[in-house]
């Protein structure tokens, strides 16, 4: 049962299409990341739902009732900024009662929410300080804090992480998550960063240029992108060109002399072929692959990054730091994968 | 180079600082020296040095009468820039680009225009016959006709007119370090517009309606030529008295202890309110 219901929804600036007849239903206690470059309509249509910008077309239906007929200090909605946003000039705690006192909570049940969501949030004790006094983790918490304390019917979350550093962005995350889990509200995020998207949300919508290109379970984009602009955008990914040939009575397709069985019977003629970098594997050399030569080698820690020159063009690799040796820069190198590892699609549609 | 490295900022703000004490510090110094002069009717200004100027405008009714003017009409010009001043450039904020620019020449335009011209303007408005006196009276609002020429009244509203963008530029510079997104948090928190002016915006640009309301006063403190002209003779302010002193009574020392404790007393006054207004608000003043 859906709880919002985008319809169509169309911003228009001119006679540019920002958000392009943008169709999505979200379930209560849903989280789900609007996702993609930066000028796709992610925020565009973020912002119509909080009613700062007008729509130019289409529907948004939260609960049954049309959100685009309620004024936007009526709709109930919990906004983060990726600036906070907080307020300068009063405290913490006054920042977080702003919503209660704005709803005319008395008194005494304000002081009693606003403490209970500053400890939700981790900032027991911080209640008197000033938000300027503060680290960008700590406003990010307020920010989190002042929208979740009026339970709002959504909380939006606009780029919340990304003036963090790398280290405290990923230790928000599992805490957004972990809030979220817990008090149960249905969250919008918009971001342009994949990993965020991937490790926060039950769905992604990837959007480019204003429309939709995926809606789907982070794994499953990953694992199965409905374009090619999806699987360059979730991770690094090879894109090769390939032709399907007839091999006996069976189809196969041909990367450079690298043949592997075809699962789809339709295709044929010239195809454009993705491999994901951590999915292909150094071989030995009478086995089936494809001839190439390291260019560059690169240590991330928990993994290798290689960047190897074959017949195909250049091909990015990931390799699993697990101790076993691995090639240096200037070797011949085999690289092979397996027909499950492909995803194929007819040359000219990705 | 052989220079010694600490003198560098003290050479390279020389010129700067060379102008500063020739033209600002020296006539300053000398004006209050002079105020210490002696003077007679028939033996001029004389070297000796001698409290009475200073003791004849301080125990003086006179002379209170006029600083008390002086700073009242200050004082409402201020107040009356702020209530112009504040929403004019909140508006103009808010507008586009493009517009902002022309409205912003619009706002600025007053002060492109020879003061005198301006005053001169009002002047033609302000008297019994003027428009303002003609409109009042063919409307019905008034049974006698209303001369505002030679009143406080006149002074403050040509004054208000002079100096209204002085607080636009400071209010509208305030504005634009505004985070825009805070407004939008306010108004998604439920804050119906009116509160999200007054609880987010107001005590955020505080800074610069300070900063505004501190040359605004200042000037109108000061202004020579609108009382000179609007208050003439009968109306006399602390500037239009001193003139008096210099160049038609020819007692330079009265009028420079005049201008003397004109300064004094602004620059109490401005420090003083700064003070508490950046106690009151000293969150924002960061």
């Amino acid at each position: 049962m859906s709880y919002l219901a985008l319809e169509r929804l169309t911003k228009a600036y001119g006679s540019v299409l920002a958000v392009d007849a943008l169709d999505l239903t979200v379930v209560r206690g849903e989280f789900i990341s609007l996702l993609g470059p930066s000028g796709c309509g992610k925020t565009t249509t973020l912002q119509m739902i909080a009613g700062f910008v007008e729509p130019t077309s289409g529907r948004a239906m939260l609960d049954g009732t049309d959100l685009f007929g309620v004024r936007p200090n009526k709709r109930g909605l919990g906004v983060v900024f990726q600036s906070y946003a907080l307020f300068p000039h009063v405290t913490v705690a006054e920042n977080v009662a702003f919503g209660l006192e704005m709803r005319g909570v008395p008194r005494a049940e304000r002081e009693q929410r606003v403490k209970q969501t500053l400890d939700l949030v981790g900032l027991t004790g911080m209640a008197d300080r000033y938000p300027r006094r503060m680290s960008g983790g700590q406003q990010q918490r307020v920010a989190l804090a002042r929208a979740l304390v009026i339970q709002p019917a959504i909380l939006l979350l606009d780029e919340p992480l990304s003036n963090l550093d790398a280290k405290l962005r990923e230790e928000m995350q599992t805490e957004l998550r972990t809030i979220q889990r817990s008090v149960g509200t249905t969250t919008i995020l918009v971001t342009h960063d994949q990993g965020e998207a991937m490790a926060l949300s039950d769905r992604i919508v990837i959007m480019n240029k204003g429309r939709v290109e995926q809606i789907a379970r982070p794994d499953e984009a990953y694992a199965r992108p409905a374009s090619a602009f999806v699987a360059n955008f979730l991770g690094k990914t090879n894109v090769l060109s390939a032709k399907v040939v007839n091999e006996g009575n069976r189809q196969v397709v041909d990367m450079a002399g690298f043949r592997l069985p075809v699962p789809n019977r339709s295709l044929s003629g010239a195809v454009t072929v993705t491999v994901r970098p951590e999915r292909i594997a150094f071989v030995d050399d009478p086995a089936p692959g494809v001839q190439g030569r390291v260019h560059t080698r690169v240590f991330q820690g928990t993994h290798w990054l290689f960047h190897i020159e074959t017949e195909l063009g250049a091909l990015i690799v990931l390799r699993q730091n697990d101790g076993v040796a691995v090639p240096s820069e200037g070797e011949n190198v085999r690289l092979a994968w397996g027909e499950n590892d492909l995803l194929i699609a007819t040359s000219g549609a990705m | 180079m052989t220079a010694n490295p600490k003198l560098a900022p003290l050479l390279l703000s020389g010129p700067a600082l060379l102008v500063f004490i020739g033209l600002v510090i020296a006539p300053l110094v000398m004006t209050a020296l002079l105020s210490f002069y002696d003077w007679g009717q028939y033996k001029g200004i004389v070297a000796e040095f001698t409290v009475k100027n200073w003791h004849e405008v301080l125990v003086d009714d006179y002379y209170y009468e006029i600083f008390g003017r002086t700073l009242r009409i200050a004082l409402f010009v201020t107040l009356i820039a702020v209530l112009i001043g504040v929403p004019e450039a909140y508006i103009l904020n808010r507008m586009t680009p493009r517009w902002r620019g022309v409205f912003l020449l619009v706002v600025i335009g007053p002060l492109l225009i020879s003061v005198v011209a301006r005053t001169l303007g009002w002047a033609l408005l302000f008297g019994s016959t003027g428009l303002i006196g003609q409109a009042l009276l063919t409307l019905g609002l008034t049974r006698e006709p209303v001369d505002l020429m030679f009143t406080e009244t006149g002074v403050i509203i040509a004054l208000t007119h002079v100096l209204v963008p002085f607080m636009v530029l400071a209010v509208l510079a305030a504005l634009q370090r505004l985070n825009s997104d805070v407004e939008n948090a306010a108004m998604s928190l439920g804050a119906p517009a009116f509160t999200v002016w007054r609880r987010v915006v107001l005590p955020q640009i505080i800074p610069g309606v300070l900063s505004g309301s501190v040359i605004v006063f200042a000037l109108a403190a000061s202004a020579f030529a609108t009382p000179a002209i609007i208050g003439g003779r009968r109306l006399k302010v602390a500037a239009t008295l001193a003139y008096d002193e210099f160049l038609n009574t020819l007692n330079w020392p009265l009028g420079a202890a005049i201008a003397m404790i004109l300064l004094v007393a602004l620059i109490a006054i401005i420090v003083g309110s700064n003070r508490l207004i950046e106690r009151r608000y000293a969150q924002v003043f960061e």
